[in-house]
């Protein structure tokens, strides 16, 4: 802790006009792992296409052209969206590629999200409050755990329909234990601390203690799974939709693309292996920054970016 | 020891019971076999007998009871596709995929400790960041897609490997290529990381300070220790396995547990499905004991 404040103390020194702000520090420590760099700018990029691809490109990769079918990539000459091909009924892999980004971003998000909300909200549960309650949760998440999580997935999207909101639904439910596990164990162990036991002497409201004190404490932690876990979640859309459970067609993403581009696989590997490419580099980015984030958002570690930081710039 | 062991199986009974009844009922919703198994001409009595024979005209709730009735006799029911006991179908096909999991774990297992425990003892060398970014690689790979760039390198490109099947040996080396990618780039990283905290702990300093030679400190103090994280990652990799075998078996035609379960879904065998989840269920039942009894070897503190 005393590490952190000193540092601020510099920096705010070197430029007494403004103090450091909250982004540009982030900047700074992001800066310092080289590796973690790259992997936010490149998430960044993908964020980006995610949101605003479908917006520009949606026409251009749902638009048909039977003379480039198949094209072989780096060409130009069709312009500047076909540099990595084009696919079997002559769509530009890239403007797909990026149109698709969302459905596979949308896909991963709302299943984290959803599972981290519903799965610390039942880990404060079964954390803090008597242990009959906390003990039916649990076993709840011994139901899920006890079965590989994209078999069970894949026997639930079966017998439902293959939809957007069923995929976020069931990669949610079978993620949750992760989030319920983690949250409450550590608020087993941050409810015996001092400040704690200080507050409810005080009087403080169990609403107040578990939000203002206990969870701020793990929310660290709970991102830094979150994060991990998304690169988990968007494997395991792909792979189902790979299997032809996950989206349908015309919807795309990047497993469904991958999956297209199978049967072409002797005469046009660029079908395949671009979709398979941006799953990679995003799930590295995304492993990447994981493990910043481990460092980063931990009090006691954070000097090592921070002295990092100063060093190189 | 034995009463956690009582207890684990107390609770990985209900786990699988709740299992049982929620695919049971989900999988009567996918719609009627008869519809699936009978030619579209046949008539509603044809339809009407189907129904009657394999006891699909009762009310679910009926069918259920009898289903559980059944089953405490140790009878699966039959497999409408293969006419065949259940239970025989997914025995078969779970012995395919047993072997595809044995021979991969020991596989990544072995790899993974020797490749780690290297890479710890050269933390920050060039061995150290191959191996780092490697296994980063490794876990971050979609296996379906590793697979497909596997068979176009060496089966459409050199013709080196065949792409589906079991004949020969030469059919088994990629999906085992395949399934070893991932779970390794994982262990590796939970090797390294813990043999780095080893080699740092006071009974390995303590070790060396007393003279102790290279291979025993190795092999004794700091690898025995190491080993604990390590076997737990082992054994949810393991159950993991079976998330990347339905994937891997689907792609090279491999006729394990985890095709089995898609082909029943599609063509409605709600018997074969069952089987194959509780066959499965037991199976990592089975295998989680295995791992807390390799731990208790390893950490006498356990022994109690």
């Amino acid at each position: 802790m005393t590490m952190t404040d000193t540092s601020d103390t510099v920096r705010a020194e070197e430029d007494p006009a403004k103090p450091v702000s909250g982004l540009r520090r982030v900047i700074a420590m992001l800066w310092a792992d080289k590796l973690a760099f790259v992997a936010a700018l490149f998430l960044l990029v993908i964020v980006l296409c995610a949101v605003f691809g479908p917006m520009f490109l949606q026409d251009m990769a749902a638009k048909t052209n039977l003379r480039a079918r198949n094209a072989p990539p780096f060409e130009l000459e069709r312009g500047f969206f076909f540099i990595l091909g084009g696919d079997a009924l002559g769509r530009p892999l890239l403007a797909r590629i990026i149109v698709a980004a969302q459905n596979t971003m949308m896909v991963a998000a709302g299943a984290v999200v959803a599972s981290m909300i519903i799965g610390s909200a039942l880990g404060l549960i079964a954390g803090y409050t008597g242990r009959w309650v906390g003990e039916a949760i649990m076993r709840l998440a011994d139901v899920i755990m006890s079965f590989p999580s994209l078999l069970l997935a894949v026997i639930v999207l079966y017998m439902l329909s293959p939809s957007i909101a069923n995929l976020v639904l069931v990669l949610a439910i079978t993620r949750i234990p992760i989030y319920l596990r983690t949250t409450r164990a550590e608020v087993l162990e941050v409810r015996q601390r001092m400040f704690v036991q200080a507050a409810i002497v005080m009087g403080a409201s169990n609403f107040r203690i578990v939000f203002k004190h206990i969870l701020p404490v793990i929310l660290p932690t709970l991102l830094t799974i979150a994060t991990l876990d998304f690169a988990f979640v968007m494997l395991a859309e792909s792979s189902l939709s790979f299997l032809g459970i996950g989206i349908q067609p015309p919807e795309i993403t990047w497993g469904l693309m991958v999956s297209q581009g199978r049967q072409y696989l002797t005469s046009a590997w660029w079908l395949a292996f671009w979709p398979g490419l941006a799953i990679i580099l995003t799930t590295m980015s995304l492993n990447l920054l994981s493990s910043w984030m481990r460092i980063a958002l931990n009090p006691t570690q954070r000097w090592r970016l921070e002295i990092g930081a100063k060093k190189n710039g | 020891m034995k009463t956690m062991l009582g207890k684990r199986a107390v609770s990985s009974l209900i786990s699988l019971f709740v299992l049982i009844v929620m695919v049971f009922f989900l999988s009567r919703l996918t719609g009627d076999p008869a519809a699936l198994y009978l030619p579209v001409d046949a008539s509603e009595e044809m339809r009407q007998n189907f129904r009657e024979i394999h006891g699909l005209n009762d009310p679910v709730i009926v069918q259920f009871g009898r289903y559980i009735g059944d089953l405490v006799q140790l009878d699966f029911g039959e497999s409408l596709r293969k006419a065949r006991p259940a239970i025989d179908v997914v025995l078969e096909a779970f012995v395919w995929t047993l072997w595809l999991a044995l021979i991969t774990m020991a596989l990544v297992s072995v790899a993974a400790i020797v490749v780690g425990s290297i890479a710890a003892f050269n933390v920050g060398r060039p061995f150290d960041r191959v191996a780092s970014v490697l296994s980063l690689i490794g876990a971050s790979a979609p296996d379906f897609w590793i697979a497909i760039v596997g068979i176009v390198v060496f089966s459409v490109s050199y013709g080196l490997l065949p792409t589906s099947g079991t004949g020969t040996v030469w059919h088994w080396i990629l999906p085992i290529a395949v399934l070893f990618i991932r779970p390794f780039g994982l262990i590796l990283q939970i090797v390294r990381g813990s043999m780095i905290n080893a080699l740092g702990s006071p009974y390995v300093k303590t070790a060396r300070a007393k003279g102790v030679k290279n291979r025993p400190v190795i092999f004794v103090h700091t690898l025995r220790n190491a080993m604990l994280p390590v076997i737990t990652v082992i054994g949810d990799q393991a159950a993991a396995l079976l998330n990347g075998a339905v994937v891997v078996e689907t792609i090279f035609g491999f006729p394990g547990v985890g095709k089995l379960m898609i082909d029943s879904i599609l063509q409605r065998d709600f018997n074969v499905i069952l089987a194959a989840i509780m066959v499965t269920a037991i199976a990592i039942f089975l295998m989680n004991i295995l791992i807390d009894i390799a731990y208790a070897l390893l950490d006498p503190r356990i022994r109690t």
